[in-house]
């Protein structure tokens, strides 16, 4: 019955391990007899109903609820926020969304704000993810070499990932505004005048794409080290044996082996940078313009912030960027069954 | 275990008791105010010990942005201080039946009763914590080192960014005027350019010819450089964004922002440089800025109304309201607190021309500006007027554009209210 390996003691039980077990057994007496009952009378596919309806549960009060609710919201009209004060306009705010001459030019299109903030999504998205891979990847890379201190780059690495979004954007605005500390020490180093950073669409396409991936690099480095360190030892022996370049190890060994967990980091990193909001809000609040204005930002300004609100506008528009985020869930789930079969394989 | 059970029993008590007078404030302070008002609430938690008085001090985006929505959904705070008094009027309580005088309410405050109550409706539901007056200040200081005149009360807006810009250049100042990112602060200057929001039937107007000629002159000092980009372009949306900390910083020659700035910069610039209120620029029009102000009014969905009156009689009482004013800095609304003169607490002489000016300024307010606070699209507008403005700034759409988009913006929200 042991899982214990071979030659390994016993840890011998201490008097407070007894104590501690004690409030453990007199539950598990109290629910042993009705649990017991429940067993016989819904057999074996009841009990693991049974114990999945706690999950069950809280995913419907805070994820299936909440949708339907959205949903309903995006076929009602008016301002007010009970249902119950609102009318139903049928797909009229969907209609709304869609109403464009050209998709590509959203001053064409009735909601302009809606496909200025999905364009916006969709350069951020492409951009930001590749760039982030690519910077995980190296990270890891290095990360995963013998180096002084390896502990402790990885802790620095890792660290901005538990700051808060919100702390993230407020730090990087200080250095990046323009009385900030980049264009003080840019001005102390070599004199160069003031530049305000995050009024420029470019710059502050820039910064929005910078610091996301500052914050976030350190988690997909991580998912990409333990890949790393899952590869065996052995096939670089046989490589460096054989006199393999350096390039070639990498592309013929490293990559191919790193792929599933390269997976989880792109879809994962797309799910993540198509719900962009905290700190590009906090760092830019949209602008220039709207040139950093994304779909979430979107939907918080119609259905909270604005003197414009449209609550239902709002609740359409989350249901389509919803519909995306699906699309993505299910192509990670698809490649990671795939990389489960090859495993097996 | 029965001294555990009177002990959880008195401990309920307590705690519903105290939770039955409980009064919970949402405020926001530009300068100084908060602490005014916290002193002012503590000493009334002394005279009143069953009343308990909690103040959430929250940044006026909090104000402006998560009120509404709060208030919507039938929450929110019992007495909130606010600046969008019309278009959330039907969230207001009318306190008529607790106060102690209602009468005293008509005579002090009842000149701005209509802005804070719905069209038509007689309710008493707060009062005017200050009245405030747009309007520009200029950074005299610089103004003299680069051996320009400061602009005469006649001066129009075109001589202003003029004057600022030849101040700016010579003084190697980044920003020459810089207004506060809000449709509140354009309507000023666009009313002095001949613009009228309010249509024949009451509804929103078509933008007109009056404040596209100010968008047009606005959107082309950002583009040349007089005004300041980086307020308009910062953020997306209906977002506001004040200049205030780069004229604090002496980064700004000429801000048109409004009298609640004052008590701000007296604390905040003190001998760093000399400033000045000038009252309005002018245009073809007129030389108007907008009234409005910050009122403190009672929340329908409180549950305590008879306490929340309490709170109310106590600060809007003429007493209160004078030291609150003299403290503040800030220009009361009570009647008779101006009929019986003001000592305001300063020696700076900064200040007190301020005040003056302002004061002289309300003399050439217009009447389409005196419409506007009681108008319940006025927000509408402003909203429409500061998301299309600085995407016009921004270069993103054309001036074209922007008004065609104002239009069909505040055209959509008339119909979703409707």
């Amino acid at each position: 019955m042991s899982n214990r390996h071979e030659g390994q003691e016993a840890r011998p039980a201490r008097r407070s391990d007894g104590l501690l077990l004690i409030p453990v057994k007199a539950v598990m007496q109290v629910i042993d007899v009705p649990l017991r009952a429940w067993q016989r009378l819904a057999g074996l596919t009841g009990m693991a109903s049974f114990f999945l309806l706690p999950n069950m549960a809280v995913f419907a009060i805070f994820v299936l609820v909440p949708f339907v609710i959205n949903f309903v919201y995006s076929v009602t009209g008016g301002t007010e926020i009970f249902l119950d004060q609102r009318f139903y306009v049928g797909a009229a705010q969907y209609r709304d969304i869609f109403d464009c001459r050209s998709y590509l030019d959203p001053s064409t299109c009735v909601e302009d704000g809606f496909w200025v903030s999905t364009r916006n999504t969709a350069l951020f998205v492409v951009v930001q993810v590749a760039l982030m891979i690519l910077v995980a990847l190296v990270t890891a890379l290095v990360l995963n070499r013998e180096i002084a201190g390896r502990s402790f780059w990885r802790a620095v690495f890792f660290f901005p990932v538990l700051l808060s979004p919100v702390v993230v954007g407020l730090i990087w605005r200080w250095i990046l505004q323009r009385q900030g500390l980049l264009n003080l020490v840019l001005y102390e180093l070599f004199g160069f005048e003031p530049y305000s950073w995050l009024t420029d669409r470019n710059a502050a396409f820039a910064a929005a794409v910078g610091v996301t991936i500052w914050a976030r690099v350190g988690f997909f480095a991580l998912i990409l080290l333990a890949g790393l360190q899952a590869i065996p030892k052995e096939l670089y022996e046989a490589a460096e044996m054989d006199g393999t370049r350096r390039t070639r190890v990498f592309f013929r060994i490293t990559l191919p082996l790193l792929m599933p967990n390269l997976l989880v980091v792109l879809v994962l990193g797309l799910i993540r940078s198509v719900q962009v909001f905290d700190e590009a809000y906090v760092l830019t609040g949209g602008g220039p313009g709207t040139s950093t204005m994304y779909l979430t930002q979107y939907i918080y300004e119609k259905g909270f912030a604005s003197d414009l609100r449209d609550p239902g506008l709002a609740a359409a528009a989350s249901i389509l960027m919803g519909a995306v985020l699906v699309v993505l869930t299910l192509v990670q789930m698809a490649a990671s069954r795939r990389n489960e079969k090859k495993g097996e394989r | 275990m029965r001294k555990v059970i009177l002990a959880a029993a008195a401990m309920g008590l307590l705690s519903s008791t105290a939770w039955a007078g409980d009064v919970r404030i949402m405020w926001y302070s530009d300068g100084v105010e908060g602490q005014v008002f916290h002193d002012l609430i503590d000493r009334f938690m002394k005279d009143n010990p069953d009343i308990r008085v909690t103040i959430d001090d929250v940044a006026y985006g909090t104000i402006k942005d998560q009120l509404p929505v709060q208030l919507a959904a039938g929450n929110g705070p019992d007495i909130a201080r606010v600046t969008a008094l019309k278009a959330l009027s039907q969230y207001w309580l009318d306190m008529t039946p607790y106060l102690k005088d209602a009468d005293f309410w008509v005579r002090n405050y009842g000149d701005q009763a209509d802005w804070m109550r719905p069209d038509g409706s007689q309710a008493i539901t707060g009062f005017m914590t200050q009245i405030t007056l747009t309007g520009g200040f200029a950074n005299q200081t610089l103004f003299e080192q680069a051996g320009v005149p400061l602009p005469d009360a006649k001066a129009t807006w075109s001589d202003w960014a003029a004057a600022a810009r030849k101040v700016a250049d010579n003084q190697k100042v980044p920003y020459a005027i810089a207004l506060d990112r809000s449709g509140h602060r354009l309507t000023g200057p666009a009313l002095s350019y001949g613009g009228n929001y309010i249509g024949a039937d009451g509804k929103p107007a078509p933008v007109d010819a009056g404040t596209k000629a100010f968008i047009t002159d606005f959107v082309a000092w950002n583009n040349d450089g007089t005004a300041s980009k980086d307020v308009y372009v910062s953020a997306a949306g209906t977002t506001y964004r004040a200049a205030a900390e780069d004229f604090i910083n002496g980064q700004l020659v000429y801000y048109y922002s409004g009298s609640w700035q004052v008590p701000n910069f007296a604390a905040k610039i003190g001998n760093a440089f000399d400033w000045v209120a000038t009252g309005n620029p002018c245009g073809p029009a007129a030389c108007t800025g907008m009234p409005g102000g910050a009122g403190l009014v009672a929340i329908k969905a409180t549950k305590n109304p008879e306490e929340v009156a309490k709170v109310m009689d106590y600060l809007a009482s003429t007493p209160v309201a004078k030291e609150f004013a003299e403290r503040t800095l800030f220009l009361p609304a009570n009647k008779e607190v101006i009929a019986g003169g003001l000592d305001f607490k300063t020696d700076d002489p900064q200040v007190k021309a301020a005040l003056d000016a302002f004061v002289a300024a309300t003399t050439t307010t217009s009447p389409e500006a005196l419409k506007l606070p009681g108008w319940k699209w006025s927000d509408t507008l402003y909203g429409a007027l500061v998301t299309r403005v600085s995407q016009a700034v921004a270069g993103e759409i054309s001036l074209e554009d922007a008004f065609a988009r104002i239009d069909s913006d505040v055209a959509a929200k008339v119909a979703e209210a409707q």
